[in-house]
């Protein structure tokens, strides 16, 4: 009984801690003062402020310009990677293999200088677009390596059927093995959006010339001291965070229920 | 059968963007600003100043993932235990904090530890002086766990909930107690996932900059730091290449022993 109590409050510690940091700047984004230190009364004005806020307005507009892209261009790369490697033979995919784990394993810091000290030498100005191609390589792997389990997991006699069947190699593919691996395509097209969104390091390293993502406005402001803005642009993220990951999680619990 | 042929614009890619870059940065490593072989750039890393450096963050970091295991363990233990519906609502609320962008989470304990913040606040009240809990070794440490203790939770708990629930009737029928059932049965099935968080927290704090940069403040110097300024300031390519290819090689070698370890461990549990 007493053991029990004891787990109780040690998860329930453990959620504070979690929680704790982001219930404050929620509080505070709704803070009349400046000041952390203390409540002085309810306010929206950051929020206003905040959208009126033309730095982070466009960081907001590249980041998702560039989760988008990269996501696409690189589930789509990816999910033809995959396919490819599954049909290779012993020493090719070994050789595939390595190559798409080494981002995976490398630190983000080497991997971004080694793109910055890259496009520098190929005389390629740092800006959006040296920022998107960094983004879809690093984001790439993770798909193949999404798409790689389910095309295991495929039984390879049903695309001898469908060639049996008369349908040609492309068509066989396009009807029976992309909708086959499809939930692998999806979770890793997600996986490439969100790591393109969160991305910190790489996105420092190869950007240039005013084009910024979120994550580097945040550390160029919080670096420069404290701005109330940045609680409101918080608590407005992890609402959304929120909400997605609860549907997310409910949608999927009713599709394993109905499946049982 | 000429799929194959589908992964060459990957390989293309990856060939100019991932495996070539890395090149250019070995390049760099060991030559001169003229372009002349040297290792001179590497045994300056070996000088105590940066030496140093190097030190403090592998220690920092072996801090940091210690206290993610300590934290760490238990809650995944407790979280295995409860029924799967609260199981899954437990991870879900685990989760919630890591899909915030990591730099808000940094930035959300600036405002509670700096000079005006809500603890020094709180202490004032007391009439404690404030203390200068921003900008210490603590904060970075703490910067650390908090956002890289999900990384140490979630592969432990994915082991545990795994293991064959028979295994420990049969430790209770042969008559261990709950705690020699533990340390002997429990503990031994779920080192791969201590393992993989070990690795997937010491990593990433090896090498962060960005935590320590925000919590640790300008004058605290992290191995990644060192690496940023060579490059964004300082503009030495050479010895950032030269300390990149240091760092890389840490890294890969200590995934490559907890591999091992990690083989070893499945290859006994496999009988």
């Amino acid at each position: 009984m007493v053991s029990r109590v004891l787990k109780r409050v040690y998860a329930a510690l453990i959620y504070i801690f979690l929680y704790a940091p982001i219930l404050i700047l929620i509080i505070f984004s709704f803070n009349e003062s400046k000041s952390r230190g203390s409540f002085t009364g309810f306010t929206l004005k950051w929020y206003k402020q905040l959208f009126s806020d033309r730095q982070i307005m466009q960081a907001m507009y590249y980041t998702l310009t560039v989760a988008f892209i990269a996501s696409l261009v690189s589930t789509i790369l990816g999910t033809l990677a995959a396919i490819g490697i599954h049909n290779m033979k012993k020493t090719t995919k070994k050789i595939s293999l390595n190559i798409t784990y080494l981002p995976v394993l490398n630190p983000d810091i080497v991997t971004a200088i080694s793109l910055m000290v890259l496009f520098i030498a190929l005389k390629l100005k740092l800006g959006l677009l040296t920022m998107i191609i960094a983004h879809i390589t690093f984001c790439l792997p993770y798909v193949v390596l999404s798409v790689l389990p389910k095309l295991k997991q495929l039984n390879p006699n049903i695309y001898e059927a469908a060639l049996d069947l008369g349908a040609t190699p492309s068509y066989a593919l396009r009807k029976v093995i992309i909708p086959e691996i499809m939930p692998g395509i999806i979770s890793g097209a997600l996986l490439a959006f969100t790591l393109s969104v969160d991305d910190f390091v790489i996105s420092f390293f190869t950007t240039g010339n005013g084009v910024s993502n979120l994550s580097i406005t945040i550390y160029s402001m919080a670096r420069r001291g404290i701005k109330p803005e940045i609680n409101a642009l918080s608590t407005i993220l992890f609402l959304i965070v929120l909400v997605l990951l609860i549907l997310i999680n409910k949608t999927t619990n009713n599709e394993t229920k109905e499946m049982r | 059968m000429k799929r194959q042929a589908y992964s060459i614009p990957y390989l293309t890619w990856m060939t100019i963007f991932a495996v070539l870059p890395l090149f250019l940065v070995l390049f760099y490593a060991f030559t001169t600003k003229q372009g002349s072989f040297t290792l001179d750039n590497l045994i300056r890393f070996f000088d105590p100043l940066y030496l140093n450096v190097l030190v403090r963050s592998i220690n920092l970091a072996l801090v940091s993932t210690l206290i993610c295991l300590i934290l760490g363990y238990p809650m995944a233990y407790i979280i295995s235990k409860a029924n799967i519906k609260a199981r899954n609502t437990l991870i879900l609320f685990f989760i919630i904090p890591m899909w915030m962008n990591f730099l808000l989470r940094t930035y959300a304990w600036m405002t509670i530890l700096e000079r005006n913040g809500i603890i020094n606040k709180f202490l004032s009240l007391f009439g404690i002086k404030p203390l200068s809990l921003l900008y210490t070794n603590g904060a970075v440490i703490l910067g650390m766990v908090y956002n890289f203790l999900p990384f140490m939770v979630l592969p432990i708990y994915t082991v545990l909930i795994k293991i064959d629930k028979s295994l420990i009737e049969a430790s209770y029928d042969l008559g261990a107690n709950k705690l020699t059932t533990f340390i002997k049965v429990v503990f031994p099935l779920s080192l791969p996932g201590v393992i993989s968080g070990i690795t997937m927290v010491f990593m990433p704090s090896v090498t962060t900059f960005a935590i320590s940069r925000l919590l640790g403040g300008g004058q605290f110097t992290l191995i990644g730091n060192l690496i940023e300024r060579q490059f964004i300031n300082v503009g030495d390519w050479n010895f950032g290449s030269a300390i990149s290819i240091v760092m890389m090689a840490i890294i890969l070698i200590s995934i490559a022993i907890m591999n091992k370890f990690d083989k070893d461990k499945e290859g006994v549990n496999l009988w």
